[in-house]
């Protein structure tokens, strides 16, 4: 096995040699998953900055799975030496490469855009590793938010929701009705980021941080976080009975053709109620989850920039600076529902959903309400996260109750840290 | 039919027939089933599919589905359809078959007409290879990959699949040839033909249903293979499969079933037509050798 | 060969030409299928998170554990998830496909007309990956558009087939998919072997007045014993390398009802940044392979002697 070892040693050196003389050829080869026709068109929009600039792109796309895919293939490519230029990534991924040495050190182009000062703090913690810039944010996603068809909140006489109580009684008037009151579909990442917000509704802020952030076992194993897991109970009493296995966009299609009330999902819904040209406001109303109207718990997609042999490109530097451009941040989220990750970029060409959105997210920023979504990766590493996971999965799919299922989330942290 | 000329000692009534046949037709429709319901909603428009009737057949019929999964649906940045992949696929899969098979032939050769010390042990080594799960291989075949320069290179795919599709072809080989008489290699070998002219004149013409056999497996297999494509390929030199993922499971925006049914079809029709082509070969292949004890 | 050599040098080089054949193959099972062995059993030994040995930097990345992860690896209960539902699903599956395989290699060996055309259509689902045919599948069994759906809207109300997103019963729908796709090719593997039997066993048979069910039972059947042995092996190794299925279907739900050990591998080493435990759950993988895989070679290479 040394001498394996010893190979591994030599074939990554040779080609990283190899890698220094490729990076050259003014190409930026990026790895990402965004291949759906918005988030595609917007990548473009990069691309063609680049190519006004003499710079070819050199594309590697890899769907599935939320980037798990592309993690995977990221993986084989830095054990075969041979990194994309940038890659797309999120939260403690972005980190977890950081601490490998694998990134290049920004901070020349950081410096002289002066990132610093437009990037909330809460992002930059996940843009940077050891006081270096290792990767350029393209957004801001929220994930606290609920998606409501108006009319079958009117006509049941609903208001926005202000409180946990205030939700209740609404899912009660709906599901009397004959509405199926929450729209949700069954796979672990959305019962997880219905689970962040209904833990930092029960707990606030200090407990959120606490439980998910800090890892700290008494917040895990509190009753705070078994009212949690109770609330839980009650959203899964309330969604349909075909919910397992469901795909997110059909759930927010339940809500869009008024099959259903409400849906908590991240900002990305947005752009299937415009797919279906409905109007903010007008067809549906976008709010945060009844109790974290001050908080924001966000995700943002990056892109990791990797080492090429010690020095940043030309291309490398450029890109990075093409996507923290207030033009391509603008462009970009618009399309995507997400907002920009700088906060000095004009709100202009966003719709209401997309103010609120820059707004809650510069209060939240300045406040100290900007929180990391554990659901996406943003607050523990991924090996807690799926820990944490697999507990709340299992409680909403009945196989624990909420007093076991605080027990399991204790032990489940605990193994996986 | 050859009634008249293929005995069977078997003898059914008429009754009997019937209830055969009846089972036969409902095992149709079981094999049938999912390629209906992707047939059928690959020529809708999608919002008879969103409106809910899976399984009916089109209100209106489009084929509109196809034509945007060949040439402009998002695969990447650019909207290219699946067209451009399609070649990828063929220029790694044509020559690992090769490869994997002649590979295959001459193994089997060896195993079966030259037997040496120990042969049965390197067989079964070969043999215990194919139920290596892939997954555990992907991290250091990348390093392996690295090193050899070929990473991100169609080459580099081909070695991956000649590597792991060496021991299924070796084991079809293997057991075909072992009823193969040897006495027509000795009788050639005292005429003074060396190895590779016993190979070529005796063996090879013989290996049609085998060869058969062991290329639909192999391309099937091959054809379809995501994990290594999509981790060893570079991003322009990406196989179908890769770009039918990136079709299919795009994380956010509408989902245009249509489309992801209608390309995952464009998707499967090479292996489909081998399947079609070769298929009557299949069983006579299986037939002649590689169930034999 | 070389006109010229003489006949002592051909005479060698014919003794070697055989081995020298087979050693690029026996090389590279070596490398890829035993070197990568060794190395995920090394793994498994260590702490690795996100690359195994050195990063990008030069700089070792993991400490050598001793069974630790072994020791996690059995403590999880989704591991222990992953192999009562193996058992669940290897068992069904291979017992399942062996039976309709044999049931539609008999029934198509009586003469049917129409052999040529039927046969292709069996067999067919083996030609497709799981990425497409998944979604299918899943369509089909959603309660919600699929057969439940249908079947109520021809009027049979109470029908009721909810079982992929049932807890307790979504890994039977893996195994109806899984089935589907690989009955055809054991149909394949037998209806070779009936059609390799010698009739005229079977016609003397008949003449001492045995009825078909005892002329399949005591002389057909037995007689294909070995396809049985490959059919048992090939199912085998399908079922435990059995993943794209998984994503495709269930994704490992509802919770994680479906989960099998690939899945479990493929989630800690690649999702899960845990690649020690995931080489751990790989290594007890391959010695169950091993445990199934020995005795048969043994068997069958033994006899052929």
């Amino acid at each position: 096995m040394r001498r394996f070892e010893m190979r591994l040693r030599v074939g990554a050196a040779a080609v990283a040699l190899l890698a220094a003389g490729a990076a050259q050829a003014a190409d930026v080869e990026v790895l990402h998953w965004w291949t759906s026709g918005g988030e595609a068109a917007a990548l473009n929009v990069l691309k063609e900055d680049l190519e006004g600039q003499g710079i070819g792109w050199q594309d590697m796309p890899v769907a599935g799975g939320g980037g798990e895919q592309a993690m995977t293939v990221l993986r084989a490519r830095v054990t075969a030496g041979d990194a994309p230029t940038a890659v797309q990534a999120l939260g403690f991924d972005i980190l977890d490469w950081g601490a490998q040495g694998a990134l290049a050190d920004l901070n020349d182009v950081a410096a002289q855009e002066g990132w610093d000062e437009v990037v909330p703090e809460a992002l930059q913690a996940f843009a940077k590793y050891d006081g270096k810039w290792i990767s350029a944010p393209v957004n801001v996603h929220s994930t606290n938010w609920v998606w409501a068809n108006k009319a079958v909140l009117d006509d049941n006489g609903i208001a926005v929701p202000e409180t946990w109580e205030d939700f209740v009684a609404a899912v009660e008037t709906l599901s009397a009705a004959g509405v199926t009151p929450i729209a949700h579909g069954g796979q672990a990442w959305q019962d997880a980021t219905v689970f962040d917000a209904v833990a930092m509704s029960a707990g606030g802020p200090e407990f959120y941080k606490a439980a998910f952030i800090d890892l700290d076992e008494e917040a895990l194993g509190s009753d705070t976080m078994k009212e949690a897991f109770d609330r839980m109970a009650f959203i899964r009493a309330n969604v349909d009975d075909n919910f397992s296995g469901r795909d997110w966009n059909l759930a927010t299609a339940m809500v869009i053709n008024g099959e259903a009330g409400f849906q908590m999902m991240g900002d990305w819904a947005k752009g299937e109620f415009l797919n279906a040209d409905k109007v903010p406001g007008e067809d549906f109303l976008c709010f945060r989850f009844p109790g974290t109207q001050e908080q924001v718990t966000f995700n943002a997609d990056q892109f990791m920039m990797f080492d090429q042999g010690g020095v940043v490109s030309d291309e490398q530097a450029a890109l990075a600076s093409a996507i923290l451009s207030p033009s391509f941040q603008s462009a970009f989220n618009v399309v995507k529902g997400s907002v920009p990750a700088r906060t000095d970029v004009s709100d202009e060409a966003f719709d209401a959903c997309g103010k609120q959105g820059m707004a809650d997210l510069a209060a939240a920023a300045s406040s100290g309400n900007l929180f990391g979504s554990m659901a996406h990766g943003h607050a523990n590493p991924a090996a807690v996260k799926n820990a944490i996971y697999d507990v709340v999965t299992a409680h909403f799919n009945g196989e624990y109750d909420s007093e076991t299922a605080v027990s399991e989330l204790v032990d489940a942290v605990s193994i996986a840290q | 039919m050859a009634v008249a000329t293929q005995d069977t000692a078997i003898r059914t009534g008429r009754f009997a027939r019937a209830l055969i046949y009846l089972v036969l037709l409902l095992f149709v429709l079981f094999y049938m089933l999912p390629l209906y319901v992707m047939l059928v909603n690959s020529v809708k428009p999608l919002s008879e599919i969103t409106g809910g009737g899976m399984m009916a057949l089109p209100q209106v019929w489009t084929l509109e589905p196809w034509a945007k999964a060949w040439s402009t649906a998002q695969i990447g940045v650019q909207p290219t359809g699946l067209r451009p992949y399609f070649w990828n696929s063929i220029s790694m899969v044509v020559p690992a078959v090769a490869i994997s098979t002649v590979l295959g032939a001459l193994n089997g050769y060896v195993l079966t007409k030259w037997r040496f010390r120990g042969d049965t042990i390197l067989f079964g080594l070969m043999l215990f290879a194919c139920f290596i799960p892939f997954q555990i291989v992907l991290i250091p075949m990348a390093a392996v990959l690295g090193f050899l320069g070929l990473s991100g290179s169609t080459a580099g795919l081909v070695l991956v699949h000649v590597v792991y599709g060496v021991g299924f072809s070796t084991l079809y080989f293997r057991n075909y040839y072992a009823v193969f008489p040897t006495e027509l290699v000795r009788a050639a070998q005292i005429d003074g033909a060396g190895f590779f002219q016993i190979f070529w004149r005796i063996l090879v013409p013989s290996s049609g249903p085998i060869a058969v056999v062991c290329i639909i497996w192999q391309f099937t297999n091959i054809w379809n293979d995501f994990l290594f494509g999509a981790s060893f390929a570079s991003g322009d030199g990406a196989p179908m499969t890769v770009a039918l993922n990136n079709l299919v499971q795009s994380s956010t925006g509408v989902k245009e079933y249509n489309v992801h049914f209608a390309g995952a079809i464009l998707a499967a029709l090479p292996t489909l037509l081998v399947y079609i082509v070769a298929g009557r070969y299949f069983v006579r292949g299986l037939m002649a050798g590689s169930v034999k004890g | 060969m070389a006109a010229n050599a003489t006949p002592d040098f051909r005479t060698r080089l014919q003794t070697w030409l055989p081995k020298l054949v087979l050693s690029p193959s026996l090389a590279m099972v070596l490398v890829f299928v035993y070197g990568f062995i060794g190395f995920t059993v090394y793994v498994s030994f260590t702490n690795s998170r996100i690359l195994p040995f050195v990063g990008p930097d030069g700089q070792p990345t993991h400490d050598l554990i001793g069974f630790t992860n072994y020791a996690k690896l059995f403590s999880l209960s989704h591991w222990e998830i992953s192999l009562t539902n193996m058992a669940i699903f290897a068992g069904l599956y291979i017992v399942i496909c062996t039976l309709i395989g044999l049931i539609l290699a008999i029934l198509l060996d009586q003469k049917i007309r129409g052999e040529g055309f039927l046969r292709p259509l069996y067999l067919y689902p083996m030609a497709l990956s799981f990425i497409v045919t998944g979604t299918a599948w899943k369509w089909f069994l959603d309660p919600g558009i699929g057969l439940e759906n249908i079947m109520q809207t021809w009027g049979w109300e109470s029908f009721s087939f909810d079982w992929i997103k049932n807890r307790d019963f979504a890994i039977y729908t893996i195994v109806l998919a899984a089935v589907w796709q690989t009955s055809g090719f054991v149909m394949a593997m037998f209806l070779a072997g009936l059609r390799g039997i010698d009739n005229e066993i079977l016609k003397a048979a008949q003449m001492d007045g045995a009825s078909n069910w005892n002329l399949y039972r005591r002389i057909i059947i037995p007689q294909l014993r070995p396809a049985f042995l490959s059919a048992f092996v090939i199912l085998a190794h399908l079922a435990i390398k059995t993943f794209d299925l998984v994503i495709a279907m269930t994704g490992g739900g509802p919770g994680r009802a479906t989960e099998l050990p690939a899945t479990f591998m493929y989630s800690y080493t690649f999702s899960r940044n845990q690649m020690g435990i995931g080489a751990s759950s790989a290594v007890i993988m391959l010695m169950t392979i091993a445990a199934i895989m020995i005795p048969y070679l043994y068997a069958e290479l033994r006899e052929k002697k």
